[in-house]
Formats: structure tokens, C-alpha cells, sequence
């Protein structure tokens, strides 16, 4: 085992008297203080989080579009500059090698977002898928920061960092879709619009200044994406700007409510919003059909995608398990690896459970076999040697409320 | 850093008792704490009799979950219904408000000092 690595805002999660924990290899905060105070913060205010840890793969070329519509399951090439797409790279017997979040930032240019432990793996099956394309895949994981800020006031919040110019880019925003932004400094920013791309890629040298100076504004790729269910978003940024960056939100951010964040308030969180976790609810073992991700697949476009042939046997035989939602009747909470029931007979397994900090009784994911996988099944969780009562709900567990 | 309090006596398994008549029985800081908040504690009846090392109970938080293990044998001869309704208490005062259940003890099973426990703990007095 090599020691975990750090990300950019190592110290300043110290300073601030986080409890760590290694996560895909990463040495991250766990919680600061009350995990369940920092899941209430972002459910009513907002929390802001390190995902440094996450990948940041670029992809470019007159043919990245064509090629990322071969490599991904997702119609990559109809994503509109500007807007993003949650999207899969399967093997070729169709398993989930990752989910990931693909960023269109030009015509010809993308950034798919990996999770921390398959960063590698995804940058190098890329690499290898995008031979015999004009396409250059580049790694940039390592130079790049990202954090998030989630919860109502994350707008609010925003605002208060960026000077007028650029606050209707910000409102206008929608779900899954990201502009370019320039936080702090003397408010001589120039939002650039989205088809310029030049954060957080650090190769381009097209860059509009990315200036190292202290007190000069920070270029960053803001994002209206994130893992909470609530709306908020993520902002990347080279990890020469990220520790500076982070204290502008914690400043900017405490008056509306805002406190740091770490990764047990964002598996609650991303629990109650139904949300897969890879390496609890995906995995190889599974195709999108399972994870009841099957809409993600574009069948529809003419590539020859990876693992297609097995993916559209797999739709016509029907997935062998299914992804449920659990609601337990009792207190008790089901925790992943324990076994569903149905009339004493194991017919399925949970992936995550725990008990749900804003509804107040235990939740779970679970993949169980597809006869009882039906809204309103009566199950059981094998809870160490006692069976409790469970029953299968929608997902997901938590909506947050429309707003105005 | 978990403190660890004098004048109690600790299990390897995180449960500590007091010399009292019956006894009196909670788990240590070091245990709350890496538990996480907890917010679930399922103990035993009132009445019933326990052995030593025996899985009386567990103790629940959002992350994780935890088995009670009696340090004692005996019998159980009061519960902490204020730490059932409000297992918060256990967290925030886990030597006091939080402690878990009585037994009027017949036979105690391998406990460790304050010291001992800091020391193979980690954990301060």
C-alpha cells in the first residue's frame, strides 16, 4: 500500500480540525465537526466540500465527440457547449467501469469528471479507446482542484463572490450546465463565455491570464452539478488557486449559513437522493440495466460503442437483479452486505444503508432479484440474526422542495 | 482527542462500570466517538439476566453500528430510558448523562483500568 495522497486543501481541512479517512486512495475529511450538523447545512443552507480527489480527464480534437460516443455509453455528441451529461464507460460485457459527469466545453473539446479511485483507469482506457481517432486524451487529475458548494443558499452565496457582470450567467444557470467565472479580485474579470474553456486546463496555453498573483481574480469552471440533491455547484480550479478559492466560499458562505463538509455528510446525503455510489451500487459486476441506469445507454446513435453488443443482449434478456429503494418500518438501520429477504428466503442485498438524518428512518439501496423489486414489496433485512421489516419505496428517498 | 475517566473501570470491548451497588454500565468516549453520532440504542430488559461477554444490545449511528457486549453477569435492574429517547446523550455525556444500563452484579469479567484503557487506546485521561 503506497501512502494516500493528498489533495491541495490538505492544510486548510487540518486547520479547520477534520478527522480524516482514506477514501479511493485519498486521505479526505470525513467530517469537521457534527457530520449530521453538516448534512443539516446543506439540506437548509448550504456545506462546502474538497472533491480534489475526483478526476478531471480532458478529451480534444476534431473527432472527440465521435470518439467519446465509441468510449461512453451516452450520445456525448449532442451535448450542447455549455451544458453537461451523466454518462457510463462500460467493458466490453457491458460492467460499469465508472460513472462520470462529461463536460462539453467547445465543439471539440470535453471534460469527463472520474471518480478518485478510477481516475487512472478511466484516463487509460480512454487513451487506449482513442486510438485511431483525432483526439488527444490528457489526464489533468493531478493540477486540478475541485470544490463544491451545495445547498439553497449556494446561489446566494455565489453572488456574493462575483462582481455584477457576471451574476446573470450565474442565475441563468441551469441543472447541468457550467460557465466560466472569475472569483474575486478587483472585479476586472471578464466572464468569458463557454466556448472558450480555458480553466482548469492547464495544456492549452490559450489561457486568458491565468494569473498567479496573489489577490488576481481565480478563473474557474463553475458547474451547476453536484451529489447532494440539492441544488449547488461545483467549481474547478488549478491547485495553485484552490486553497485561496476555499476561503473566499467559507468567508462568502458563513453569513448565509455555510460550514465545510466532508465525505459522511455527502454518503448520507447522496443516499437520500438516490444517487449510485461506484463500489457500493456499481461495479463491473453490474450493467446499466441493474443499476437501473439503462436510460443513460443511447442505442439510438449509429456508434459501435464499448460493450454495446452485450449491453443490447442484456436488454433483451432483462437484468437478473434490480436496484431498489428500502424503507425500514423500525429504527434499525440495514448496512451494506446484509441480506434482503422474503419469507425467510435471501433474495437480494444491500449496497448502503444507514438511517436517513432528514426523514428519520433507516434507508437503503439494495439489488434484489426482480419479482420483488415492485413499489410497495413487503420485504426483510436480516439485521445480525433478527429479520426487520422493510418495503420497497421510490427512489429517490429525498426531493428537495420546488422551488419558487 | 477521546478522554478516558478515572474512577471507572473499562472492557476491551469500550464498556466501562462504575463500582457502584448495582452497577452501573456505558460505553467509553473512544467508543461514541468513532461510532459517530449515534442515533439508535436498543439495551436489555429490565429483569433479565446476562452473562459475561454476552451481546446485551447495540448501539447505532448514522455510519455504523456497534454490539453491546456485557462486561458483567447479573441481573439487569435499570435501563437508561432518557439515553433510548435522546441516544444524543450517549455522544455528548457519555461518563454521565449518557450512561446505558444497572445490573446487580454476580460475577465481573476481565476489566482494564482508566490507565490500561488509555494506553491500549490511544486515548487520553
Amino acid at each position: 500500500m503506497t501512502d494516500p495522497k493528498r489533495t491541495a486543501l490538505h492544510e486548510e481541512h487540518t486547520a479547520l480540525g477534520a478527522s480524516f479517512t482514506d477514501f479511493g486512495g485519498w486521505d479526505m475529511p470525513l467530517k469537521y465537526g457534527s457530520e449530521l450538523a453538516e448534512h443539516r447545512a446543506v439540506r437548509e443552507a448550504a456545506g462546502l466540500f474538497d472533491l480534489s480527489h475526483m478526476g478531471e480527464v480532458w478529451v480534444s480534437g476534431p473527432d472527440a465527440a465521435a470518439f467519446l460516443n465509441t468510449a461512453l455509453v451516452g450520445n456525448l455528441a449532442a451535448v450542447a457547449v455549455g451544458r453537461a451529461k451523466y454518462s457510463l464507460i462500460c467493458d466490453a460485457g457491458g460492467g460499469i467501469v465508472d460513472d462520470l459527469i462529461v463536460y462539453r466545453i467547445t465543439d471539440t473539446r470535453y471534460l469527463v469528471v472520474p471518480n478518485a479511485g478510477n481516475a487512472e483507469t478511466v484516463a487509460g482506457l480512454l487513451a487506449e479507446r482513442a486510438e485511431g481517432f483525432h483526439a488527444e486524451v490528457s489526464n489533468a487529475s493531478a493540477e486540478t482542484s475541485l470544490v463544491a458548494v451545495q445547498g439553497p443558499a449556494a446561489e446566494r452565496i455565489l453572488l456574493d463572490l462575483l462582481d455584477e457582470r457576471q451574476h446573470e450567467a450565474v442565475t441563468g444557470l441551469r441543472y447541468y450546465a457550467w460557465a466560466a467565472a472569475s472569483i474575486g479580485g478587483s472585479g476586472s474579470a471578464t466572464a468569458s463565455g463557454p466556448d472558450t474553456g480555458s480553466m482548469p486546463d492547464r495544456g492549452s496555453g490559450a489561457d486568458t491570464g491565468s494569473g498567479i498573483a496573489a489577490g488576481a481574480p481565480i478563473d474557474v469552471l463553475l458547474a451547476r452539478t453536484g451529489y447532494t440533491g440539492e441544488d449547488g455547484f461545483e467549481l474547478f480550479v488549478p491547485n495553485d488557486r484552490a486553497a485561496e478559492l476555499w476561503r473566499l466560499l467559507l468567508a462568502a458562505g458563513a453569513p448565509h449559513g455555510l460550514i465545510p463538509a466532508g465525505l459522511a455528510s455527502r454518503d448520507s446525503l447522496r443516499l437520500e437522493a438516490g444517487m449510485p455510489l461506484y463500489g457500493n451500487e456499481l461495479s463491473r459486476e453490474v450493467t446499466p440495466f441493474e443499476a437501473g441506469l439503462g436510460p443513460v445507454v443511447s442505442f439510438a446513435k449509429e456508434e459501435r460503442f464499448a460493450g454495446r453488443d452485450a449491453l443490447e443482449a442484456r436488454r433483451e434478456a432483462g437484468p437478473g437483479m434490480r436496484l431498489v429503494g428500502l424503507r425500514g418500518s423500525g429504527r434499525r438501520a440495514g448496512r451494506a452486505g446484509y441480506s434482503v429477504l422474503s419469507g425467510g428466503e435471501v433474495v437480494g442485498r444491500i449496497t448502503s444503508g444507514q438511517p436517513s438524518p432528514t426523514l428519520g428512518y433507516p434507508v437503503a439501496l439494495a439489488y434484489v432479484s426482480p419479482e420483488h423489486a415492485e413499489i410497495g414489496t413487503r420485504l426483510e433485512v436480516d439485521l445480525r440474526g433478527r429479520p426487520e421489516p422493510f418495503e420497497v419505496v421510490p427512489l429517490p428517498f429525498y426531493r428537495r422542495p420546488a422551488t419558487g | 482527542m477521546s478522554k478516558v475517566q478515572t474512577g471507572l473501570r473499562y472492557s476491551a470491548e469500550h464498556e466501562w462500570i462504575d463500582g457502584g451497588t448495582p452497577a452501573t454500565i456505558g460505553i467509553s468516549e473512544v467508543a461514541a466517538d468513532a461510532l459517530g453520532e449515534i442515533v439508535y440504542v436498543d439495551l436489555p430488559e429490565v429483569g433479565a439476566s446476562i452473562a459475561v461477554g454476552q451481546v446485551v444490545g447495540e448501539v447505532e449511528s448514522t455510519k455504523s453500528v456497534s454490539e453491546l457486549f456485557s462486561p458483567v453477569a447479573g441481573e439487569v435492574v435499570a435501563v437508561n430510558e432518557a439515553a433510548v429517547g435522546d441516544p444524543a446523550l450517549i455522544n455528548s455525556d457519555p461518563y454521565g448523562e449518557g450512561w446505558l444500563f444497572r445490573v446487580a452484579v454476580s460475577e465481573e469479567g476481565p476489566l482494564l483500568s482508566a490507565e490500561q484503557y488509555a494506553a491500549d487506546n490511544g486515548a487520553e485521561i
